[in-house]
């Protein structure tokens, strides 16, 4: 710890200080991660580590978890990865955390610039989506760092995902700098670098592989709490009456809802090319269909029960999962309207069917 | 060792992506940008006269794989003579809704944080 403090508040203690009240006014991040500062004339830039250390990965697992992902921010700015100088390469990224962090420890061993744009505390692609990472605010950043006076090239390399927000041929005429699409993912930089420059295809390709899908499940679980919760509430009216066999019968039902709402939010991502068709409605209501079917067999539903709950199972995961397209790497609105269109009244239905359906089932015990 | 990443495709993707091929300068500036494989550069066929009388690149590009394309507008965006376009948006169902209701622009609501 005394090492890490020494690192930290030894050079140019000043300028830390400021540095450090500049996070604090953000509601920033500026943590260890910064090693030192590069003096450069009369500017200081500040040094990043190359290595996540453990407050960097338990940021990293909170906000996967979906806890203060708005206030997990780098200060916007020039950073330094090694001793670069006047020729080194300059890369550009977003002031999300994850983002910075998920690029600064594949840099190990190289000299060059960061550049980070304030996207708000977003990654890059969604930035670029909603125009954060975008043109205007990166051709200010240049200016504000006077960028032309620490290097003596004119090429920026931009994350390829950056490109739905930054216009290249834009950014030139305003800037003078030039856009190199750099690969989509960090870890193919130094490959990327050592090639001169040159992306092979695969760097420019989006993937979407389990792990990848797997790593959205717990935020898409937390983000369903009320319907959660709504399933729960449900489960425990479904046992009506009062008396006994009240608490057996209102498990089961909550199990069944519940559980479909965790097969949208976890079972839907890890099973999404698994599912058949293209459509993420149908593939969430087979999924829906089948748990729901599967649980009430389990719990020896009545007949109605079972298949008011399947319904509603159907439709629940096949809502749940047709908002997935929000995630995923491939989807495009033009498909995700078409979807919403033919399934919001179908989803309506079958909800409201099965609510029904099961309410008679329940309905006949008393 | 090359992992290869599958190609994933989606109902109505590619729906909004349009070429003007009498646009394009050859440039494949879109090609490095794209990332599902959508768009390549090929030779152009039939006459290299333009409509004005300008002479056409040599080479032109091609929509590969529209049922790839997740109109994310890069290729538009980043396209020097305007030769591509896309209507690029928020992609999920909640913001569809959220636009129908209010008769604006698919809109998640979540604000400068957050993603959609």
């Amino acid at each position: 710890m005394k090492q890490i403090m020494a690192r930290r508040f030894v050079p140019v203690a000043k300028k830390v200080e400021e540095r450090v009240a500049g996070y604090r006014e953000l509601g920033t991040d500026g943590g260890p991660w910064i090693e030192g500062y590069l003096s450069l004339g009369s500017r200081s830039i500040p040094r990043v580590s190359t290595r996540l250390d453990r407050s960097d990965r338990l940021g990293a697992l909170r906000v996967r978890l979906g806890f203060g992902r708005d206030r997990y921010r780098v200060l916007p700015g020039l950073y330094a990865i090694g001793a670069p100088g006047r020729d080194s390469p300059v890369l550009v990224s977003a002031n999300y955390k994850l983002s910075f962090d998920a690029l600064r420890r594949e840099l190990g061993g190289l000299d060059l610039w960061i550049l980070v744009i304030d996207t708000k505390g977003v990654n890059v692609w969604c930035a670029a989506g909603k125009g954060s990472f975008g043109t205007a605010e990166l051709v200010a950043k240049i200016g504000r760092c006077r960028l032309g006076e620490i290097v003596s090239h004119r090429e920026l390399i931009l994350p390829q995902l950056g490109a739905a927000g930054v216009s290249g041929p834009e950014m030139r005429k305003a800037s003078g700098f030039r856009a190199v699409w750099g690969p989509v993912r960090a870890r193919d930089i130094p490959g990327f670098l050592a090639a001169g420059k040159k992306k092979t295809q695969a760097m420019s390709r989006v993937s979407f592989g389990l792990g990848e899908r797997l790593l959205l499940a717990p935020i898409e679980i937390v983000h369903a709490w009320p319907a959660l919760l709504a399933a729960l509430g449900l489960g425990l009216l479904a046992g009506l009456p009062f008396g006994p066999g009240w608490a057996g019968r209102s498990l089961a039902v909550a199990i069944v809802l519940v559980g479909a709402v965790l097969a949208g939010a976890a079972g839907f991502p890890a099973l999404l090319f698994v599912l058949p068709t293209r459509s993420f409605a149908i593939k969430g209501a087979l999924l829906g269909v089948a748990w729901g079917g599967l649980a009430s067999w389990v719990f020896h539903l009545p007949m109605g029960l079972a298949t008011g709950l399947s319904l509603v199972s159907s439709a629940l995961v096949a809502w749940i999962g047709l908002n997935f397209t929000g995630s995923t790497t491939f989807t495009s609105p033009s498909g995700a309207a078409k979807e919403v269109e033919r399934t919001i009244w179908p989803a309506a239905i079958g909800t409201g069917a099965g609510l029904v359906l099961a309410a008679l089932s329940i309905a006949l015990r008393f | 060792m090359t992992i290869a990443i599958k190609t994933r495709r989606y109902v109505g993707n590619g729906t909004s992506l349009e070429l003007k091929a009498e646009l394009c300068v050859g440039c494949g500036d879109c090609v490095g940008v794209c990332p599902h494989g959508v768009l390549a550069l090929v030779e152009r066929e039939g006459g290299r006269e333009g409509a004005d009388g300008r002479r056409l690149s040599s080479q032109v590009i091609a929509i590969l794989d529209r049922a790839a394309c997740m109109e994310c507008g890069a290729c538009a965006l980043n396209c020097p003579s305007s030769a591509l376009s896309v209507k690029a948006g928020v992609g999920c169902a909640a913001a569809i809704i959220n636009g129908k209701l209010r008769g604006t622009a698919p809109n998640c609501d979540c604000g400068d944080s957050g993603c959609c």
